[in-house]
């Protein structure tokens, strides 16, 4: 208890595992969505807005529960930090963004940029909902 | 792809999220407060980092299972669409639009200008 828990081995070890599961299901999603230079990113845009709904999901049914009682921190780790954390990502929307720039698609990357954050704001309050529901509450 | 280059996506892939973990928790502890910026910073420098790998591969040539490994391993495991929208719902529930709206802005416009810079960067 000493050390904060973003330096517990355990702890480390959940979000590695989550976080393997999670860029596998999305590197599997790039390869079965791809799409040719100057289209619509669909297995980025895809993921993203799934990883926000499970995370809010997530989040939101194990926020009643005490987040020191073990199981409560160990899904937050392991399916919060780990798996939608790397499931989901930034690096690459912002990287399909500017190279729809530069191969002149300026109106579609940002297209792009704006659906993904509104649709993602979304998708986050329909998981909260939804997890809403999942813990038992209202 | 084969096996192998997936292994080593998944391998990366954990080793980004560990340290976005750790960075996320040690800057938290060191500085908290109500603003998700330690967030907005591991997007942003991830951005720079997959800006960089890209144009490596697309004006210098360099083997894409370099971008695969490190862009869509580390990078991608790194970085975080979904905390970073959370965020943003968690901000509008607290009654801080303006901090909501200015996280749910700044994220892709730091985002998209660090990649960009990645790959001037890269460019050289």
């Amino acid at each position: 208890m000493s050390r904060p828990v973003y330096r517990q081995p355990a702890a480390l070890a959940l979000v590695a595992v989550g976080g393997m599961a999670g860029t596998t299901v999305r590197a599997l999603t790039a390869a079965a969505l791809a799409v040719p230079p100057g289209h619509w990113p669909t297995a980025t845009f895809t993921v993203n807005l799934v990883g926000a709904f499970i995370l809010g999901m997530l989040l939101e049914a194990i926020s009643s529960q005490d987040l020191l009682a073990h199981w409560a921190l160990r899904f937050r780790l392991l399916l919060g930090t780990g798996f939608c954390g790397a499931l989901t990502t930034y690096s690459t929307l912002a990287v399909e963004a500017d190279l729809l720039i530069r191969s002149q698609h300026p109106v579609l990357a940002g297209t792009y940029v704006i659906a993904s954050v509104l649709l993602g704001l979304i998708a986050t309050a329909a998981g909260i909902w939804a997890g809403n529901l999942l813990g038992g509450r209202r | 792809m084969s096996t192998t280059r997936y292994l080593l996506i998944a391998l990366t892939g954990g080793v980004g999220a560990i340290t976005r973990f750790a960075v996320d928790g040690a800057l938290r502890a060191r500085w908290p407060g109500h603003f998700p910026w330690q967030t907005i910073l591991i997007n942003v420098t991830g951005s720079l980092l997959l800006g960089f790998l890209t144009g490596l591969v697309l004006f210098h040539a360099e083997p894409a299972l370099l971008t695969a490994v490190l862009g869509t391993g580390f990078c991608g495991g790194y970085t975080t669409f979904s905390t970073a929208s959370f965020e943003t719902v968690r901000l509008v529930r607290d009654r801080a639009p303006l901090l909501a709206f200015a996280n749910a802005i700044g994220t892709p416009l730091l985002s998209i200008a660090a990649a960009a810079a990645g790959l001037v960067l890269a460019h050289g």
